[in-house]
Formats: structure tokens, C-alpha cells, sequence
């Protein structure tokens, strides 16, 4: 049959085999080399005009010899990046259920905001007289963070959750010190669930770590905490929601047997997105608490950041805060930048990084805040537990629930005793679902768990996206039960790429680009 | 015939003379994956029984290897810098960490005979 | 609310397949009397025009560095960045794509971070890079921390002519840790006596090159020594494009170097987001902060990349990691390697060569300016100016009058008695206009 223009309607003969092209690409997946093998070293994508001659003043510091970098032209440099780009898989592609990171959607108003020139283009050092408008937008954002959390102050400069984490817990030993327990108090509890960066931050900041296990029904007990507890004790840190998914029942108790026993309670917010306008750490007993600023408030993740991490700080601490922050007199904002500047009653313990922290991300968290009101984040707060919930009662048949006592927060935590005897691992199912045109869940994490899946849908998806993951995941569920491995164990068959020799890549790193040898004439 | 005796956290210790001979079980090798890394103490440091020895790596792990008994490193496996891998193609021969000097047979003792090593593999 | 799908009766469904009543028994965990019944003090939902319109009445309140004269720099600087820089880093996925932990999905992040390591790599001639960190003062800090593990001692030498707030961080962290830090006083003239303080007790030492007042180190005769101790030296650099003039850190024999990286693809943003560079030599490689890419073969032979080496990292090492960082600046790495591919080696050496004429301009015709003082011997693009008045003062005078002449140094060091000193960085932006009109503007303020 031929339509009006004579062109055949009907597609091809389908063929099931993956027939090999010239080019090795597949239509929109094209194969892309480094730039070190398309630039050359002469070529350029900027115009520059050379200076007329002068003297210079660089002394015997002239740089010798050349960098030894191609560039490229401005039609090739975008070429090369965007074909990059197609090989990724981002939260504007599809569903990205990655248990722990919350993947919710970037609204673009907020990369707007933050382009605006009064805030991407001003410099952190030019005369404070000339920026009010970026100190508003500090105290701004501090005085949401404030309300969300119920706490009194905030140290906004981290840049990124780990590194909050770092200024809590020093927050945490510059008080300690003020009231000379500084050489006793050396040990951090740490719940045997926790994310990585807790015990690597206690022992970053000379803290020893000692585990605190986790209940079979994957919360930490009130018992198990006043057990450990003792002079020795400076703080815990503890996710809550937790890793597992559940909002901590005992966290009052916990607290206040922290307290009572002379420490402190650091909390992880990786997970606040649960709980904005449910319920306000502040009310909870915790003393430091920090904000993924690229989770909660959906900065976006970026392939690996930028991110920025707030902390929060009760009265105890607060005192403690580094530098710089906002000092408000008369109403009047004012920058403290430096130690020997802080005003009576504050002993900053010290400075975390240059200047004053993610203004950029500032910027967009705010603008995120503004948009959804106070109503709105509590309602986003609701539909991220709502649609974990959801994905758990249609798929707890198939799939195992490690702790099926308690409601799920923002995400639901599988196991693979599902998957015993059918050969079948976590990696292969997460393998398979890329297949599916599914961004995997977290695997392997938390470490309590054996075979961990976290299923972590956000408030960003509508019901029919869940009722299609969902249908897939059953699909796979089933298919996995019913003995087809190789769905699964060759998985993935559809990306961009086959499954990455890591070993490899681990025995003999190759970390950067070498110009190959020319190859060598044959012997004889 | 040289005794090997093992330790719950699956290092074993072969014993000629003096000196014994350091390595993970077949089992420890299976458990981990691909072995990427070793990292091997200096010759002539003197390790406490059950004190850290060397750290073996594969892609997403790294356990400490523990000294099943205390003494004095005399010589260390130096081939796995460049052959990780042996540690899993051949665990109780090529693929041994280090050879440490006793300084209590008696420690032997605490440790699990060949037979029992591998009842105890069977209950994990 | 725009950014939530589900509806009313979405709710209602789902809840009821869940079998809960409303949405409360899902937070019957939350403590008796904890749980919040009504929205916080707050305000409501905003539309988009309502929204912009307040986040650029506060932008509006700022002056922008383009609008105006400006001569600002000590650790950020004000650099074109060409369009197609921000136009790529803003496709969706590069934007709304995670750290690369599925690498079959993530090719496109980790093909850049291999290319960036490699330019990194080249720009400091260094063996390996990482993926970065968050920053430079962060990255240095990181640094110090490497060099106690690699020669297992805890006592670091700081330069006088280090970045005051690198220094701070590099402090900060030390205190913590209760590990020994030597910070020599700020020193305007390079002339301090940093070998004097090597010996077999030290770790490391930090030396920043152009240091924060603009002047050239000669780092060699600094890396002999401390390596003659078991010491190593760590360079630190805030302005990268100064790698397209000056002789390279890995060309001194510099053990870790670390950059700020921001002037490369990425806005001024008031101070961050911004991109740290973190180079090592490779027998350091596993005391490295920080993601590695590297490069593998697929189940078919094909060349692709992953994370690797993790076994440093705290997901995986947990207290003994070798750095605490996780998230780093993803994207901020990708805007770097942009605009660095289109420089290439030719348009990178061709921008440092204008940055350094700029500056050049710039110190010849304040020199000719009665109480201005050019305290610089070498310099690339930035420089340090001895004033007759109080420098903060003349900053704001000039600030009025619409230009930013530059960081007094008071502003880093609030009680150093350096009240007189300014740097002043000039870069490519500048013009010969601006140039007259602060040199006009100072004539008559002093």
C-alpha cells in the first residue's frame, strides 16, 4: 500500500537481529570519541585577539613548552557534548527511583533565577554595599530553613551534605571543648545503616566510631543507644527518616537520653523530604541537622553536584557556627567574615570553605521554596511518602519487604530473599530495568540489608508513571521467578553500552587520556 | 607435611619451621569477588595476633586481613602489586600475602585445623 | 501546586490500595503530638511570574561585575564564558542526571570527567587528577589531609601567601583533628623564609603560586627541600587561566596540586558554586581524595568508562575513607571541560597571554598615580597596590562612583595592619576604558 506521496506506509521486515552498521552508531546513538582524538592542537573555538607586544612581568616563571590540549571549534565542541549528553539518563528522561537521593523534578524557573545577573554575576568579595540583594537571599533562605526545621539557627556555607555533616560534627566538638570534655568525649555512635559519609566524618574530625545495631525491625532502640552511652559519648548521628525508610520511633527518647548523658544528636537530613511541614527536627531533639539542598529543594544533582548542604543548629550550638554568617543588627544585615570579627556570645570554630558557600544553589533552593508556599512543600512531602507507599503495596506480593512492620517514609526498601534460587542478583534485576527505560533504584545500600533495593519514587511522578513502573517491575518480578536468567544476567541488552569490566578498570587504572604508541612496523 | 590452620575471619597460616605462611581461604576469595588490591605491611614490622596485617580490595569491598598470630614480617608477597589476581586463581599457593616469623607457637592453638575450618565454612 | 501530578482522586485511590484511611496513618511513626496538623508560617504557593518577579527585585538590588569598571579577583575571577558553555551544561542529561553510579546510563558524565581529568591532568602537569572538588580552600584542605597519610606525620607549613581563607579551612580542619599547623604571617613581598621551616616533623608544606597578593613562587627550591625531609609541597592556585603563562607546579615537582577552577566555564555566583582541581603524582593515587573515572572495555570489547577505585571513598571504606566527600561539582566539572575544549592549548595560552597584558596595562598606568605603590616584582594578572588612604575606604569611595577597584586586603585579614594594601586583578573583561576610569577615579580620591 503507498500513501499520497508513493512512499510505502508499511514498515520493513522487521529483523530481531542487531544488524551491524559502517559506522558502528545506532541511529541517535552515536559512537563518540575523546576530544584527544578529534581536536588538534592548533585549533580553537574562540576568538581572541593577541595582545600588542609588551613586557612582561612574569619574571623566570614563563611557562616552557606546550600544555599538549586540542581544542575544538565551536560546531564541534557542541556536537561532541550533546552527543555525550544522549548517553545519559536524568530525571528529565525518565523515572529515577534512586533510594536516598530524592530525583525530583528541576524546575527550570529556578536555573532562571539563578542566572539573574545580580546573583551569578557578582563577586563574593566586592564591597557588601553593593550586593543587599544576595545578603537578602541568605536570610531568606535561613529564615525558611529555620521555620521548616523548627531550629534557631543555621550555618548556610557547607557545599554539599558530607560537608554539613563535617559542620555539624565540629559544631558539635567546639562545644564539647567550651565546656572541657573535649579530651573525654571522643566517640560518635553511629547506626550500623547509616550512609558512609557519617562514619567518614566522625573520623575526620578525630572522632573514633562506635556501631550502634540496628533492631530487626530496622530501627535503632532507645535500649541499645543508653547501653553505649557514657563519658566517652559526644554525639550520634542518625538518618532520620533512616536509611531503611522508616521514620525513627524512639528519636524523642534517643534524644533525650543523649542529652541527659552530656551528648549531642546529629541528625542526617538526607531524607528530609519526608517529613517538610509533617514534622520539624526542632521538635525532635536534634542539635545539628543538614539540608541537601539538591535532594529537599531540588537544586539539580548535575551528574555529581553541585550541591550545598545548610546546617541547622539548636541554641546549644548555634553559638559555635563558623564563619561567615549573617549578623542582623537593627535590622540591618551584616556579614561577619572573620573569626576576630564575631560579635560578643559567638565563638565561630572556624571557617569551612572560601567565601560564603552554593549562592547559586541558594538562589534556586529559594526559588523552589517561594513557588510551592508552605502548603505546597507539605503536600510535596505527603505525595513522596504517598507514591512510596504505593509502589509497596502493589509490588510487596512479589518482592520482600526486610521490615514490614513499619509504614514507609519517601521510600520503600526491598531485599533479594525474593530472588533466592533464581540466579538472579540485585545488580542483574537493576541491569534489567535499565532495559526498560528505567533509571535503576539504589542497590547494595543500605548494608544491613542483604541485596538492597531502595525504591525512592518522589513527589515528582503522576499515578499512571507509577502504575507503569509498577507493572514493569512485576513483569520483571515474575520473569525472574520463571527461570528467563538471561533477561537479567546479560542485562543491559539496550544501553548505550554492555555491562563495564570494573575489575579492569580497578587492576590497571587508565585515569586520563595517553597518546597512543604508534604502532610498531612488524619484526622481520 | 606443612599444617595450615585457619581463623573465623578466614586467614589462613601455613606452618614451616618458624615461619608461617599468610593468605585468605578459597572461601575468603569466592566472598569478595576480583581481587584489585593488596596492600602489604613492611618487612620487619611486628604484628600483634589479631592485629590489622594488610588490606585486600576487590571493585566494592575492602576487608583488613588480620594476623592470625603475632610476630615479625619477614617477607611479603611483593608479585600481587602487579597480579591481584592470584589472590583469587590460586589463594593457598601463588596467592599467599606474607610470611610471618612466630612468636608464640602456642597461639597456633587458638586456631581452626583444616577439617574444622571447613565445617565452619559449611555453617556461614 | 505546578510541579505535583498526582490529583485529589489520585490520593484517594492510592490510599485506599494501600488500605490506610488518610494520609496521617503513613506517619504513624512520627511521635505522638509531633506530627504538624497546618502548614507552617509561611506563604502559600506562587505562581512562576510572581516568583521571578521577587528573586529579580533582590538580583536588582546587587551590582553585576559586567556593569560596571571591575577590578576584583583574590581567589574568583570575572571571565568570559562563551554561550555554548551554558547552553550544553543546561541540557537535561547533564542537568537531572546523578553522580554515575549505573555507568551503562551515565556514559556522558563519565566520558567528561575522563576528559577532564586528562585536561587537569595536562594544565598542571601533574600525572593523575581526580573529578574534583568542591572548591579550591576545600581541596587544599583535603590535600593537607593526603599528605598526613602518605608520610604519617601531622604538621603542615602554610605560605604566608596562601589565600587567608584557604588557610582558615586548612586550619579549621587541622584543629579538629588535632594536627599541627604552621601558618606564616601574610607576606606582600614573597620574601618569606619558608625553608627555615622544613624538617623531619613536617608533613607537608603549602605554598600558593601566584600567591593571594599576585606574586610568582619560584616552588622548586621549596619541593627539594621538604622532599629531602619525607615532606611533600602542595601547590595551590586560585587563578587557573594563569596556567596558560606561567611554568606548571608539576614542573617544579610539586607532590599534590590543588586549583580553584571557577574561572574556567563557571560565574562568579558570589562565591560558589565553584570547581576544585585536584592533581597528585600517581604512586599517591590511592591516598587521593575524591571520584576517579577510568577507563574499561564493555561484555562486547567496547571502550567505556566508570567510577573507579572506590575502595577509598566512604560508601565503601566508611571511617577509613580517605575523604568524606561524596556529591563534588559535577556540573561545574562539565562547564570547566567546555570551555576548556573550546580554548584548546592555542585559545588558552592566547587568554592568559591578554590577562597578563591587561594587567601589565594596568600596573604601568597606576604606577604613574601619586599614592599608589605597585608592590609587585612578578605577577600574571593580579597585583597588589600600597594606597596613602585606608584601603576599605577607597574601595567604597570608588564603589559609589561605580567601580570595583579591587579586595582590600583588610577585608581577609581584618587586624594584620595591612589597612593600605589593595589587590587588584585585571582580566580579559577589562577594557582600556575601564582601565582610565579607575585610574581617573583614584587620581582623585587620594
Amino acid at each position: 500500500m503507498l500513501n499520497r506521496q508513493g512512499r510505502p506506509t508499511q514498515a520493513g521486515a522487521a529483523s530481531h537481529e542487531d544488524r551491524a552498521t559502517f559506522t558502528g552508531n545506532k541511529a541517535l546513538q552515536q559512537i563518540e570519541p575523546l576530544i584527544f582524538e578529534i581536536g588538534h592542537h592548533e585549533s580553537t573555538g574562540v576568538d581572541i585577539e593577541k595582545p600588542a607586544a609588551f613586557k612582561p612581568r612574569l619574571g623566570s616563571h614563563a611557562r616552557q613548552g606546550e600544555i599538549g590540549l586540542p581544542g575544538l571549534s565551536e560546531p564541534e565542541t557542541m556536537r561532541h557534548y550533546v552527543r555525550l549528553s544522549q548517553k545519559n539518563y536524568g530525571i528529565d528522561t525518565g523515572l529515577f527511583p534512586l533510594g536516598s537521593c530524592t530525583m525530583k523534578h528541576n524546575a527550570r524557573l529556578n536555573e532562571k533565577t539563578a542566572r539573574l545577573p545580580g546573583f551569578s554575576d557578582v563577586h563574593p568579595l566586592q564591597p557588601l554595599s553593593t550586593v543587599p540583594g544576595a545578603l537578602d537571599v541568605m536570610l531568606e533562605l535561613s529564615r525558611y530553613l529555620m521555620t521548616l526545621t523548627g531550629m534557631p539557627a543555621v550555618a548556610l556555607s557547607p557545599k554539599a551534605g558530607a560537608h554539613g555533616e563535617a559542620c555539624g560534627m565540629m559544631a558539635i566538638k567546639a562545644a564539647i571543648a567550651a565546656k572541657g570534655e573535649g579530651a573525654t568525649r571522643t566517640v560518635v555512635l553511629v547506626p550500623e545503616s547509616a550512609h558512609g559519609t557519617n562514619p567518614a566524618t566522625a573520623a575526620l574530625i578525630g572522632f573514633s566510631v562506635k556501631a550502634v545495631p540496628a533492631r530487626p525491625d530496622g530501627t535503632v532502640a532507645v535500649e541499645d543507644v543508653k547501653a553505649l552511652l557514657g563519658p566517652d559519648i559526644a554525639a550520634i548521628m542518625l538518618t532520620n527518616p533512616n536509611t531503611c525508610g522508616i521514620f525513627e520511633p524512639q528519636i524523642v527518647e534517643i534524644a533525650a537520653a543523649l542529652h541527659e548523658a552530656g551528648a549531642y544528636f546529629y541528625c542526617d537530613g538526607a531524607n528530609f523530604n519526608a517529613i517538610v511541614g509533617k514534622a520539624r527536627p526542632g521538635d525532635l531533639g536534634v542539635d545539628a541537622m543538614h539540608i541537601n539542598l539538591h535532594k529537599t529543594f531540588s537544586t539539580p544533582h548535575g551528574g555529581g553536584g553541585p550541591g550545598a548542604g545548610p546546617v541547622v543548629l539548636s541554641e546549644r550550638l548555634a553559638p559555635f557556627a563558623p564563619v561567615p554568617f549573617i549578623h542582623v543588627v537593627n535590622d540591618k544585615p551584616h556579614l561577619i567574615e572573620t573569626r576576630e570579627e564575631a560579635p560578643a556570645g559567638n565563638e565561630p570554630f572556624g571557617r569551612m570553605t572560601a567565601f560564603h558557600g552554593q549562592m547559586g544553589m541558594y538562589v534556586r533552593a529559594l526559588t523552589y521554596m517561594l513557588s510551592h508556599g508552605a502548603d505546597g512543600m507539605k503536600q510535596a512531602s505527603e505525595d513522596a511518602v504517598l507514591n512510596a507507599n504505593y509502589i509497596r503495596a502493589c509490588l510487596s506480593d512479589l518482592m520482600s519487604l526486610p521490615y514490614p512492620d513499619h509504614p514507609s517514609m519517601h521510600e520503600v526498601l526491598f531485599d533479594d530473599e525474593w530472588l533466592k534460587g533464581t540466579g538472579v542478583s540485585t545488580l542483574d534485576f537493576a541491569k534489567a530495568m535499565i532495559d526498560e527505560g528505567y533509571h535503576p533504584m539504589t542497590v547494595y545500600f543500605p548494608l544491613v540489608v542483604h541485596g538492597a533495593m531502595l525504591i525512592e519514587p518522589t513527589e515528582s511522578e503522576s499515578k499512571a508513571s507509577l502504575d507503569l513502573f509498577i507493572a514493569t517491575l512485576r513483569d520483571l518480578a515474575i520473569s525472574a521467578k520463571g527461570n528467563d536468567k538471561e533477561r537479567f544476567t546479560s542485562a543491559p541488552h539496550h544501553a548505550p553500552i554492555r555491562r563495564l569490566d570494573e575489575t579492569r578498570a580497578a587492576r590497571q587504572p587508565v585515569l586520563k587520556w595517553v597518546k597512543p604508541a604508534p604502532v610498531a612496523e612488524a619484526a622481520e | 607435611m606443612a599444617e595450615t590452620r585457619y581463623t573465623k575471619d578466614h586467614e589462613y597460616i601455613r606452618i614451616e619451621g618458624d615461619t608461617g605462611t599468610v593468605g585468605i581461604s578459597d572461601y575468603a576469595q569466592g566472598q569478595l569477588g576480583d581481587v584489585v588490591f593488596v596492600e602489604l605491611p613492611a618487612v620487619g614490622k611486628a604484628l600483634a595476633k589479631g592485629g590489622e596485617a594488610a588490606v585486600v580490595e576487590s571493585v566494592k569491598a575492602a576487608s583488613e586481613v588480620y594476623a592470625p598470630v603475632s610476630g615479625e614480617v619477614v617477607e611479603v608477597n611483593a608479585e600481587l602489586e602487579a597480579a591481584p589476581g592470584t589472590v583469587n586463581e590460586d589463594p593457598a599457593g601463588k596467592g599467599w600475602f606474607l610470611k610471618i616469623k612466630l612468636k608464640d607457637a602456642a597461639e597456633l592453638e587458638s586456631l581452626m585445623g583444616e577439617e574444622e575450618y571447613q565445617n565452619y565454612v559449611k555453617t556461614l | 501546586m505546578r510541579y505535583l501530578p498526582l490529583t485529589d482522586t489520585d490520593r484517594e485511590d492510592m490510599l485506599a490500595r494501600i488500605g490506610v484511611p488518610d494520609i496521617d496513618a503513613l506517619f504513624s511513626d512520627v511521635p505522638g503530638g509531633k506530627l504538624l496538623k497546618a502548614p507552617l508560617d509561611l506563604p502559600r504557593t506562587k505562581g512562576e511570574l510572581e516568583v521571578e518577579r521577587i528573586m529579580a527585585r533582590m538580583s536588582a538590588k546587587n551590582t553585576a561585575a559586567s556593569a560596571v569598571p571591575f577590578f576584583v579577583g583574590a581567589g574568583a575571577y570575572k571571565h568570559h564564558v562563551p554561550a555554548t558553555v551554558d547552553h550544553l551544561i543546561q541540557r537535561s542529561e547533564f542537568l537531572t542526571s546523578y553522580t554515575p553510579y549505573q555507568p551503562e546510563i551515565a556514559q556522558g558524565t563519565l566520558q567528561y570527567l575522563f576528559e577532564f581529568q586528562t585536561q587537569i591532568a595536562a594544565l598542571t602537569g601533574m600525572e593523575v587528577a581526580n573529578a574534583s572538588m568542591y572548591d579550591g580552600s576545600t581541596g587544599t584542605g583535603e590535600a593537607v589531609l593526603m599528605a598526613h597519610r602518605v608520610t604519617r606525620r601531622r604538621k603542615a607549613v602554610l605560605s604566608g601567601g596562601l589565600h587567608p581563607h584557604y588557610t582558615e579551612v586548612v586550619k579549621t580542619l587541622s584543629e579538629m583533628a588535632n594536627d599541627d599547623v604552621v601558618a606564616l604571617k601574610a607576606d606582600v613581598s614573597a620574601s618569606e623564609d619558608i625553608l627555615s621551616q622544613i624538617d623531619d616533623s613536617v608533613s607537608c608544606v603549602v605554598v600558593q603560586s601566584p600567591d593571594v597578593f599576585g606574586n610568582l613562587r619560584d616552588l622548586k627550591p621549596i619541593a627539594e627541600k621538604a622532599h629531602a625531609h619525607g615532606a611533600l609541597l602542595i601547590a595551590v592556585f586560585t587563578e587557573v587561566v594563569s596556567l596558560g603563562a606561567v611554568t606548571p607546579p608539576g614542573a617544579q615537582d610539586a607532590d599534590i596540586v590543588v586549583g580553584e577552577g571557577q574561572s574556567i566555564g563557571n560565574a562568579l555566583n558570589f562565591g560558589g558554586p565553584y570547581v576544585g582541581l585536584f592533581a597528585a603524582k600517581s604512586k599517591y593515587i590511592r591516598q587521593m581524595p575524591g571520584r576517579l573515572c577510568g577507563e574499561t572495555v564493555d561484555a562486547d570489547g567496547q571502550r567505556g568508562f566508570v567510577l573507579t577505585l572506590s575502595t577509598r571513598e566512604q560508601h565503601i571504606r566508611r571511617d577509613k575513607a580517605t575523604s568524606n566527600i561524596c556529591t563534588n561539582s559535577g556540573l561545574c566539572v562539565l562547564a570547566f571541560t567546555i570551555h576548556m575544549t573550546l580554548l584548546g592549548q592555542a585559545g588558552f595560552t592566547l587568554l592568559a597571554e591578554v590577562n597578563h597584558a591587561n594587567a601589565v596595562k594596568l600596573a604601568d598606568a597606576l604606577a604613574g598615580v601619586t599614592g599608589v605603590t605597585v608592590l609587585n616584582e612578578t605577577f600574571f594578572n593580579e597585583f597588589t597596590v600600597k594606597l596613602k588612604k585606608p584601603a576599605a575606604e577607597v574601595v567604597e569611595v570608588l564603589a559609589a562612583k561605580g567601580i570595583l577597584a579591587g579586595v582590600p586586603v583588610s577585608r581577609l585579614l581584618p587586624h594584620a595592619g595591612l589597612d593600605d594594601l589593595l589587590i587588584i586583578a585585571s582580566t580579559e573583561v577589562n577594557t582600556d576604558e575601564d582601565r582610565a576610569a579607575l585610574v581617573a577615579a583614584l587620581v582623585e580620591v587620594l
